[in-house]
């Protein structure tokens, strides 16, 4: 299996909904407490897994804005895992998963260096580093019900934007997604191969015109229109 | 030992080597964990959310995936609960002000319930025994309108309203007053079926999740959308079109939509004609009280001109043949036309040409031109058809539904202009010129909704000692006499609400109350209860001056406003000026009733209600605000909350809910009424109500048959199900009124015209001559009137980020992490022609005041606009937030530079700064004009107000949170595998 997350950027509205719902699964996760810094203090930060970035392209009256949600993209070539020192991030074999083993790793910051995309941060608190497990700990919890089996940024986005699978199955939804909507990689250049992908916008819907009668001013209009009735 | 090392080499704690599932841990103790459902209150929205609990800790809050509102999915705010049940700032327990100590000092005492509530019933009594309208009681975010306006009508008090007056009363009241709904609470855009929606001054919103789902759904579909906003954030993001709009001119650009659909023929006449008043004949009768009237035959029936017949007739006889244009003359000798003339010869006229527009909106001629002939082509050559039979209200029979798939959603960029009411009546103008109301793809209401244009409630004018109003506070005045003024006219409610200055206030001014009060105009009160609301911060115009007058004394020493009650469960700023502070729960730790008396939340084909139960036990000594109401009105022995003997009558909340009926059969809860809790929405009250919510996640829903779900203001079979249980009064047809009629009559009032009560002053006259247009009708905000735009060029706007939306919650920790500081947003292009830097510190003034506030540049802000993310500003020390919080320091408000009221004119008395028919607080109508500040002044916010005081016992807040529900379980590599390089 090659498990990972499409995000759709035609619907992404960067509501924080997943940034927050991941917060809130994964302080209790395997991974957690993801501890909160000067929570009501004057810089007040915390250990995240997902964040999303607003960007404008283009200027005004032609710009337009691009919110997009950032986690980890459990890489095929994940670099971050090569660079561990301890051996403590790895790369799961059977779903593809990149983790980190919070026992062996020392936080020494190299995997955040090597992450391209800002998925990893050092839990201060903890001295470890920390990242997304793609909600592992709900994914196979066969006691959880079946449709309650995703990621809980994917479970709670309003838009839709969010959608979990296998991208080694070429039916699954996220494939077909990839397919139709011509998903793309963060940074192929890269070279890691990410596997999270996201969706471009939609091309803008065509809207016809209704042209009506040519265009009349009152005068003309209401010759046209006496004796027009309406049964009641 | 051994089990050690065999634990280091294996890849978990608990390893089988069964399925996949088996050689992961067992992360999650099931068997410690509980389900329990209630309703979100982070913000308006309303959501189901299911609650995980372990140990009495919230494991995980997700959505309700059955919950007619979310669906499943969940907002920040709502996935940020935890974070406010451990907030530090919430209250413990009740408070009195230190005798001898200032208000507003912070000196608290704290003091015991009973203590409390008996002080507080003694004053009341008093009160209630003397003037009722002594007593003032408003209330912001809540939820329980229809408990807290019984409570205050049953006190007898007129002062009584909650924040509407400063949020949405215009969308309310100019769709109640035209097409007998509206959006939001009142109706939805068709989200299945509508190919072209337009979202009109929202980035975010009070539905914040059903709109996600419904954009969604539409961009699934290849629907487009287009969104009317000066700036391009929140849903203005994922936009198929954005149209860069300037403040306060919607109004224009609708009814120039209206302009292009009307040249060029493109009007639904079989809708406007059956459906509305289109038809309907108004009377020209210059410099008499009749002119403008609808002409009526001898029955009060609205006259139309049957072109069969050719012959007046009853506009409301079945199957006349109603001329649409025309001026005609009465057998009287009174001359009249239809509204449709009426309505032509204003929209067709060059004022509202697309050129003009253009001028006035800053949108280009063209695009608007393009954007109406889209909609016509969407509203009449994609028109969809659903089968299925059904009657209307003359008892015709009809094949199918037709539906016109363009809808539309508008809020606060309408309503809080003081063109806002005229703004929204032209939205739905023009939504009826589609035939979109109620159809499908269109516009559709939500149960309760539609009502008769307007309902047929008035406010209560009268009080009396130790009586209860004989009408509830707030209503809908159709005419002078329903005004709440006294005989020679001057105000009767404390913020002169349905007064002449604001005739259609039907949600109040709770922005006027505390300088009203103050002022002793219209008269002194004795005591002010505040729920919820942040009066003495960031839900206040004008927010220094408000804080002094809260603590502005008379001349004999006592302070002007007696007695200020504040009911909250946090710290706020508006605590910090309270006599007496009555700590509430969060909403995880009580009953509700979100009732369909009060603010539904129905969807377009079903019924729904729902009920908060507690999913967890207050830590503190705090009691929630409805219990404590229903305590207080046992106490003061309300008619209606007392038995025969005059005895409580109920033992709590819960109790009340249950039992208690507004009329036979309605309750407000609607779900499994009747003895055996088998009978939906009218039925004997059920004493195991709340059981049968729980059993069934806290919500109710009740699914309308197929024949009643579209064209409900004149399906028969709605009409009369509506009148059985209650909704409506009679099963009438609605008739939309493009035509105001009650407006008409105040506008004659205005001229002198009427026959009956008159406004005494001038100003009062002028006003309603000029903005009680019958039509829809666009006009400059008020403010910019009196403010040069040379000297102040730009508008001023605020909104609230997604994950703070309507929330109690921008001092929560996972929330504040995303925003704690908000800076002024500006045009880039713009801002560089000034020598404004990105990042850079500026001076913001307007006639009002000055702040500094760090400036952020972007590209998608209409040049002529700045904006801000409001509330997230704090005063120092309060919301349990270190004073050095960013949202002390480098945060800012705008509202310093709002004034409640308009510049002074001459002699004339100064008018309140809102919209002159709803009384709707113009915060959005403010001008302002920017500079760059010195190199020294850069770096900290102004104006600085001083630290508040830490409560008694407060408990500094902690410098670190390490939240969890249980002990992690970790997974392991194998050191094996690690030593071989080999993935696990």
């Amino acid at each position: 299996m090659k498990l990972g997350l499409v995000i759709d950027m035609d619907t992404c509205v960067g509501c924080q909904a997943c940034v927050v719902a991941c917060k809130q699964w994964n302080t209790s996760g395997t991974l957690g407490p993801l501890t909160d810094y000067t929570p009501y203090g004057e810089s007040p930060g915390g250990v995240a897994f997902n964040r999303v970035r607003s960007y404008e392209v283009d200027v005004f009256p032609h710009s337009k804005t691009v919110n997009m949600p950032m986690s980890c993209m459990h890489c095929e070539t994940a670099e971050c895992v090569t660079v561990c020192p301890t051996g403590a991030s790895y790369k799961r074999e059977e779903d593809g998963i990149v983790l980190v083993d919070q026992d062996k790793c020392m936080g020494c910051n190299l995997c955040a260096w090597a992450c391209p995309y800002g998925a990893r941060e050092l839990d201060e608190a903890e001295g470890t580093m920390k990242k997304c497990t793609l909600c592992v700990d709900r994914i196979y919890d066969e006691l959880l019900p079946e449709a309650d089996r995703q990621p809980a940024c994917v479970l709670t986005c309003p838009t839709g934007a969010r959608h979990f699978g296998d991208f080694d199955d070429p039916e699954s939804g996220v494939s077909r997604l990839v397919r139709e909507r011509g998903g793309q990689q963060s940074l192929p250049e890269m070279g890691y191969n990410p596997v999270n992908r996201y969706l471009p916008p939609r091309n803008r819907p065509h809207a016809d015109q209704h042209r009506g009668s040519a265009p009349e001013g009152l005068a003309e209009r209401l010759k046209g229109w006496l004796g027009l009735s309406v049964n009641r | 030992m051994l089990d050690t090392i065999r634990q280091l080499f294996s890849s978990t704690r608990t390893s089988t080597p069964h399925s996949h599932a088996d050689r992961l841990p067992r992360f999650e103790d099931h068997e410690t964990q509980e389900k329990r459902y209630t309703t979100c209150y982070m913000c308006a929205c309303r959501c189901g959310i299911e609650v995980t609990v372990e140990h009495e800790r919230i494991r995980f809050i997700q959505g309700n995936r059955n919950h007619p509102v979310n669906r499943g999915v969940l907002c920040a705010k709502g996935n940020a609960g935890i974070m406010k049940q451990l907030a530090p700032g919430k209250l413990r327990n009740p408070l009195m002000r230190k005798p001898g100590t200032e208000r507003g000092a912070g000196e608290f005492v704290e003091i015991e319930w009973d203590e409390a509530l008996e002080l507080l019933a003694t004053r009341l009594r008093a009160i209630r025994a003397t003037d009722p309208k002594k007593l003032a009681f408003f209330t912001g975010r809540d939820q329980m309108q229809a408990l807290t306006g019984l409570w205050a009508q049953q006190f007898g008090t007129i002062n009584w309203a909650a924040h509407g007056g400063f949020c949405s009363v215009n969308m309310a009241a100019g769709g109640l007053y035209s097409v007998g709904q509206s959006f939001w609470e009142f109706g939805d855009p068709d989200w299945e079926r509508t190919r072209y929606f337009i979202l009109w001054g929202v980035a975010e919103d009070h539905a914040s999740n059903p709109i996600k789902i419904g954009i969604d759904t539409l961009k699934r579909r290849g629907g487009k959308f287009v969104a009317i906003n000066p700036v391009r954030t929140g849903y203005q993001a994922v936009a198929d079109e954005w149209v860069a709009i300037r403040p306060g001119t919607d109004g224009m650009l609708a009814l120039s939509l209206c302009h292009v659909l009307l040249s060029r023929d493109l009007v639904d006449w079989e809708y406007l004609g059956r459906y509305t008043n289109a038809p309907f004949l108004v009377l020209d009768d210059p410099g008499q009280s009749d002119d403008g009237m609808i002409a009526r035959d001898d029955d009060g029936n609205p006259l139309v001109w049957d072109a069969a017949s050719g012959a007046f007739a009853n506009g409301m006889t079945p199957g006349v043949e109603a001329a649409l244009f025309g001026a005609y003359t009465l057998p009287d000798g009174r001359g009249c036309r239809t509204v449709m003339t009426h309505i032509a010869a204003k929209y067709l006229d060059e004022r509202y040409a697309p050129a003009r527009a253009a001028e006035v909106c800053g949108v280009p001629a063209e695009t608007i031109e393009r954007l109406a002939l889209e909609m016509a082509h969407v509203a009449f050559r994609e028109t969809i058809e659903v089968e299925c039979e059904w009657t209307d209200w003359a008892g015709r029979r009809h094949e199918r539904f037709i539906g016109r798939p363009v809808s539309m959603h508008a809020m606060r960029g309408i309503s809080a202009h003081s063109n806002g009411f005229q703004t929204c009546r032209a939205l739905h103008l023009l939504q009826v010129f589609l035939g979109t109301i109620d159809v499908p793809g269109g516009h559709r209401a939500k149960p309760p909704f539609p009502r008769h244009t307007p309902p047929a409630i008035r406010p209560a004018k009268d009080t009396a000692p130790d009586t209860p109003l004989s009408a509830p506070p707030l209503g809908f005045p159709t005419a002078p006499e329903d005004l709440v003024v006294d005989d020679s006219g001057q105000p009767l409610r404390i913020d002169k609400a349905y007064s002449w200055e604001a005739p259609l206030a039907n949600h109040g001014l709770m922005h006027m109350v505390i300088t009203n009060a103050v002022n002793g105009d219209p008269y002194p009160i004795d005591t002010l209860i505040l729920f919820m609301a942040n009066m003495a911060w960031n839900s206040t115009m004008n927010t220094g001056s408000v804080q002094d007058m809260l603590r502005a004394r008379d001349e004999q020493g006592e302070y002007k406003l007696p007695f200020l009650v504040v009911v909250d469960a946090f710290h706020s700023e508006t605590v910090n000026f309270a006599d007496l502070v009555l700590p509430d729960t969060t909403y995880l730790e009580r009953h509700d009733a979100i009732s369909v008396l009060d603010r539904p939340i129905s969807e377009p084909d079903a019924v729904c209600d729902a009920i908060r139960a507690p999913v967890l036990q207050p830590d503190r000594n705090v009691r929630p605000w409805q219990e404590v109401l229903v305590d207080l009105a046992g106490r003061l022995r309300f008619p209606a909350f007392v038995d025969e003997d005059g005895e409580p009558r109920y033992s709590g909340y819960t109790d009340f809910i249950a039992r208690w009926e507004k009329a036979p059969g309605i309750g407000f809860l609607a779900g499994w009424r009747g003895a055996d809790g088998e009978t939906p929405i009218r039925g004997a009250p059920n004493p195991d109500q709340w059981q049968r919510y729980i059993d069934n996640e806290c919500f109710f829903r009740h699914e309308l048959p197929a024949h009643m779900r579209f064209y409900r203001f004149a399906n028969r079979d709605y009409l009369r199900w509506a009148r059985d249980v209650g909704f409506n009064p009679v099963d009438d047809p609605i008739v939309m009124e493009l035509y105001s009629e009650p407006l008409q009559r105040f506008r004659q009032a205005g001229l002198g015209l009427y026959d009956g009560p008159l406004p005494p002053e001038g100003v009062d006259r002028e006003r309603l001559v000029a903005y009680f247009d019958p039509l829809p009708d666009y006009y400059q905000p008020l403010e910019e009137r009196y403010v040069d735009p040379d000297t102040y060029p730009f508008h001023a706007v605020t909104q609230r980020p997604m994950h703070m939306y309507h929330s109690w919650d921008s001092q929560n920790s996972w929330l504040r992490q995303i925003t704690a500081q908000n800076v002024l947003f500006m045009n880039r292009a713009r801002a560089e022609t000034l020598g404004i830097e990105d990042q850079g510190w500026v001076w913001v003034e307007s006639r009002n005041g000055r702040i500094r506030a760090q400036v952020s540049l972007m590209e998608g802000c209409e040049p002529n606009t700045v904006w801000t993310w409001n509330a997230i500003g704090k005063q120092a020390g309060a919301w349990g937030l270190d004073p050095e919080a960013p949202e002390a320091r480098r945060a800012f408000l705008v509202n310093h530079l709002i004034s409640e009221l308009l510049p002074p004119d001459g002699e004339r008395r100064q008018l309140t700064n809102s919209d002159p028919v709803t009384g709707q607080a113009a915060w959005y109508d403010l001008r302002v004009r920017i500079s760059p500040c010195s190199a020294e002044e850069a770096g900290s916010s102004y104006p600085e107000f001083p630290q508040i005081r830490p409560l008694p016992g407060q408990e500094p807040s902690p410098p670190q949170v390490r939240y969890a529900s249980h002990e992690p379980v970790r997974m392991h590599r194998k050191i094996l595998d690690i030593l071989t390089r080999k993935a696990p």
